[in-house]
């Protein structure tokens, strides 16, 4: 159901409730409960009060975007039966530590509260929080239905957590450990799993460096004939990936361990051909260290691939066209930029169903040694791959006609994140502004939901985002515009805009209030080494009562001037758990 | 193994901002001065106040960062003292004393007199349109506090006790080329969480790096990177037998890059570090070679034998001893506690 329909029902509705709807509550809860994404979902909420209590009675999964807009006892009087929650707290930029380490977004209140009221909870997503093991001990023993655990940049726990989740979770399905702030401290928790323990789904411990038991992990991966996502971790071998993969061929998605063993003629061609019989493949990570000679052992498995993540590997630009050349249906591609603008030209020459791209940096803060991608590879990408729609693109050179030119290609943008590496770089080849490549992004890719804009930039790249970025949602900013004028206009012009993070931007206390009313509409603002004074905050503070103005001081820094502010829209109130550093205004 | 929570690349633990900006004051670049405004200091300023409860801290070896019991090397040492070639019942201790001695010093009982020390005068000249940090004297101190500021190092960096850290790059002589209207910090490796790469990606980066040293049969090369320098060097490590034929190839290699001869006094025994020794590096800018490991760690040059050294060295820094003053106190108390 589009939100459309949902509106034309809504005049119908209104219409009949004076006559008593015909249209019993179980009837309407049981096709409400078909939709999924909470978005409608929302809307349909604001139809009437049926609808609304329709739809909480319905809902199974709640989504949280800031856990400190709301609170769990809120959450729990609203939505009485959800059996999976998505939760995320820190501001993105702690995760390039921009905040203190104790700020908070911790798990543990909402598990409390999820244990007396959602004891049948199945699912939990958690992206930046803070999770001790002491939750996680406590969400293993709480919940006995309990069968996904994805966390994603989180920190606070250790691999005992894990040792709790796996002795405890009897129905799990779902392990999924992602660029976490782990303490490893061994591997022995995965030998935690119980014997019969049979129906593990998706196992992702990529993330973690110790060296597990090997023999349990091939018992665990013969018993859970189910399995379809494995990532194992670096210290997993080449041969012991083959034994692995003998006992699951019917695996989607494959994280290698480490690529780079010694083998033998024979080992290489059992690995060929165990690879080959993995025809499910659609998936492939991993690949640390991945050494050239071996990676034609994955030519077969490749046929059917959407998504390569090499971004571990550092390959050169041969072998990777080698590799692409086997890699026809490929959607999404993740690659360092060893493979050079040669690589990018070999993708543009082989993937023309890309689209998606994300070339990480190999070695982001070496000056002295010029290598990596220019705009050269971003452009022969764009002219072979013209369903490009997502782009992350760390280079350390970029002009604004390589952009212009890479939008005419690819005018279907939605996400756009080019970072050219030094800050405040101007086009290399006229030693302009770079205001003109994002003016090219935002007026051809009227698509675009996210942005991150890099390199030398006035006020007028600011200009043309808020006059023409219409379904911006997200934009990043860092070391760019003149004044206060360049954020007055995207908050002015950019109607759908949901975060806004600013880092080391000219914009002082005029730019942050000229947001006064917009903030409500967004989930958060973050501003940070920029010109907003502490009044400026406590204005802002003042005149939106159901705002949360946070400011982290730092030490030694100017009593006036406001460091860090992170702004937030919250039905919960200023939360109570900030600790010193954290000022709520 | 523990991994902190983020990370970043190495700088050094400072103390404090004032400390560090005095010691800059020392140490600062030259030629980019002039032209970085007010904005670009105070960006600047923010990162280099960017402090502890930011980030976790690797200090040169033998620091302690202010907040926490145990150094990122006392870590090591503690769990691990094989791997790090620390050889002795009382780790902490030859850390201590090893921490702040120039190379010369791993050298038992030798004379060579691997150290670079610089004299009051601005290397300028030296470096044809790169400034290099060069100590200075009687600066005025509007300027003095400009030039802290912005050339002040940031410090963060953390290092999960096995994983990579990456030294500080004190990169005063890369400024990139700052026009009016730019706000680009003074340099870019200073800044904290720039460019926007997470923890995990960082440190896996680093240790596929430290795997890149060309490796044939028979040569072993490795970068060498001085501070202040403005390019770096390679150096094959099959070509010397034992560290003094490697100090003096080196010696010879970075000559250019200071000014006056290798300081000749005396030094003091392996196992103390002598009040006048650190004084001396209060002073001048001695500097300390160190290098990075298979493991991703950054050692001080000479604890371990040739062999073993040149097995697992991937790359080398020579560092200046002038950023360790911060932290040179501490190492002394903890020196006194030893003896």
């Amino acid at each position: 159901m589009g939100s459309s329909e949902l509106k034309r029902s809504k005049d119908s509705v209104s219409d009949e409730s004076a006559r008593r709807s015909s249209f019993p509550d179980e009837v309407l809860e049981r096709v409400l409960s078909l939709l999924k994404s909470h978005r409608d979902r929302s809307s349909v909420s604001l139809v009437c009060k049926d609808w609304y209590n329709a739809e909480r009675w319905s809902r199974t999964h709640v989504f949280i975007g800031n856990c400190y807009s709301v609170t769990p006892e809120i959450v729990a009087r609203r939505f009485p039966r959800i059996r999976s929650v998505t939760l995320k707290g820190k501001p993105r930029f702690s995760d390039f530590n921009l905040v203190p380490e104790n700020w908070g977004a911790d798990i543990h209140a909402w598990l409390v509260v999820f244990a007396a009221k959602y004891p049948f909870l199945e699912e939990l997503r958690l992206k930046r929080m803070a999770i001790s093991d002491e939750s996680l001990e406590f969400l293993a023993i709480s919940f006995p239905n309990f069968k996904a655990l994805s966390l994603l940049s989180c920190d606070g726990f250790s691999t005992n957590g894990l040792a709790a989740i796996a002795t405890h979770c009897k129905n799990l399905t779902e392990l999924d450990i992602q660029e976490n702030g782990i303490d490893d401290k061994g591997g022995s928790w995965l030998s935690c799993f119980p014997e019969r323990f049979m129906s593990l789904e998706v196992l992702n411990f990529a993330n973690l460096t110790s060296d597990i038991n090997f023999d349990a992990l091939e018992k665990l991966v013969g018993r859970c004939k189910s399995m379809r996502v494995l990532k194992l971790n670096r210290s997993v071998s080449l041969e012991q990936l083959q034994r692995l993969l003998v006992s699951a061929p019917q695996l989607a998605e494959l994280g290698t361990g480490s690529f780079s063993q010694e083998l033998t003629i024979r080992e290489y061609e059992e690995l060929e051909s165990t690879l080959s019989i993995c025809k499910n493949m659609h998936t492939l990570s991993g690949l640390w260290d991945a050494k050239g000679i071996y990676l034609p052992a994955l030519y077969p498995a490749c046929s059917h691939l959407t998504f390569l993540n090499l971004s571990y590997a550092a390959l050169q630009s041969v072998e990777l066209a080698k590799l692409l050349a086997h890699c026809p249906r490929l959607k999404r591609l993740w690659v360092l930029d060893t493979v050079e603008d040669k690589g990018l030209e070999a993708v543009g020459l082989n993937c023309p169903l890309l689209e998606e791209l994300r070339v990480f940096p190999a070695d982001p803060f070496d000056d002295e040694i010029v290598h990596g991608v220019t705009e050269a590879g971003f452009v022969a990408v764009s002219f072979g791959c013209p369903r490009l729609h997502y782009v992350l693109y760390f280079c350390r050179q970029m002009t604004n006609a390589a952009v212009a030119t890479i939008v005419q290609n690819c005018p279907d943008f939605t996400h756009f994140r080019l970072c050219i590496m030094n800050p405040g770089q101007p086009d290399y080849l006229t030693n302009e502004p770079m205001d003109e490549a994002f003016g090219a992004v935002v007026k051809t890719c009227t698509k675009l939901q996210r942005l991150s804009v890099s390199g030398l930039l006035t006020d007028l790249t600011f200009e043309y985002i808020g006059r023409y970025a219409k379904n911006l949602e997200t934009l990043s900013v860092a070391f760019a515009g003149r004044s206060d004028w360049g954020m007055q206009c995207v908050l002015g012009g950019c109607s759908k805009l949901r975060k806004l993070e600013i880092r080391d931007c000219p914009f002082g206390n005029a730019a942050l209030l000229s947001g006064l009313e917009k903030y409500e509409s967004m989930r958060s603002l973050w501003m940070s080494a920029c010109n907003v004074t502490m009044n400026g905050c406590r204005l802002l503070a003042r005149e939106m009562p159901r705002l949360n103005v946070e400011v982290m001081k730092e030490d030694g820094s100017d009593e006036s001037q406001a460091d860090k502010v992170y702004v937030y829209r919250s039905i919960a109130g200023p939360r109570r758990d900030a600790p010193p550093s954290v000022l709520t205004l | 193994m523990s991994t902190p929570l983020e990370h970043d690349y190495i700088g050094l633990a400072e103390t404090s901002s004032m400390e560090r900006s005095s010691e800059k004051l020392s140490s600062s670049s030259s030629s980019s001065i002039p032209s970085i405004e007010d904005k670009t200091s105070k960006t600047a300023n923010d990162t280099c106040l960017n402090l502890k409860e930011t980030e976790l801290r690797l200090g040169l070896p033998g620091s302690q960062s202010p907040e926490r019991k145990l150094s990122l090397f006392g870590q090591d040492l503690e769990t691990n003292d094989k791997s790090n070639g620390f050889a002795g019942s009382s780790p902490l201790k030859n850390l201590v004393s090893g921490a702040k001695r120039g190379f010369s010093d791993a050298i038992d009982g030798s004379n060579g007199k691997w150290v670079f020390s610089m004299n009051g005068k601005s290397d300028v000249e030296l470096a044809k349109g790169a400034a290099l940090a060069s100590p200075r004297v009687g600066l005025d101190s509007k300027t003095n506090s400009q030039q802290a500021k912005t050339s002040a190092s940031v410090m963060k960096e953390v290092v999960g006790v096995p994983q990579s850290p990456k030294p500080v790059q004190d990169k005063n002589n890369l400024v990139p080329p700052v026009n009016d209207h730019a706000i680009a910090p003074a340099s870019k490796a200073q800044v904290v969480g720039w460019p926007p790469i997470r923890s995990f990606r960082k440190n896996s980066m680093a240790s596929n790096l430290a795997k890149n040293s060309d490796e044939g049969a028979g040569c072993l090369y490795v970068k060498v990177s001085m501070d202040g320098a403005p390019y770096l060097r390679k150096v094959d490590l099959k070509t010397y037998n034992n560290y003094m034929e490697f100090s003096s190839a080196l010696e010879k290699m970075f000559s250019c890059f200071t000014i006056g001869q290798c300081n000749s006094s005396g030094l003091p025994a392996r196992d103390g570090l002598s009040e006048s020794r650190l004084m001396d590096l209060l002073h001048g800018s001695e500097y300390v070679l160190t290098y990075e490991d298979k493991d991703g760690d950054w050692m001080l040059v000479g604890d371990v034998p040739w062999e073993m050294f040149t097995d697992s060295c991937r790359r080398l820094r020579i560092m200046k001893g002038s950023e360790a003053i911060g932290l040179a106190p501490r190492a002394m108390e903890k020196c006194k506690n030893q003896n």
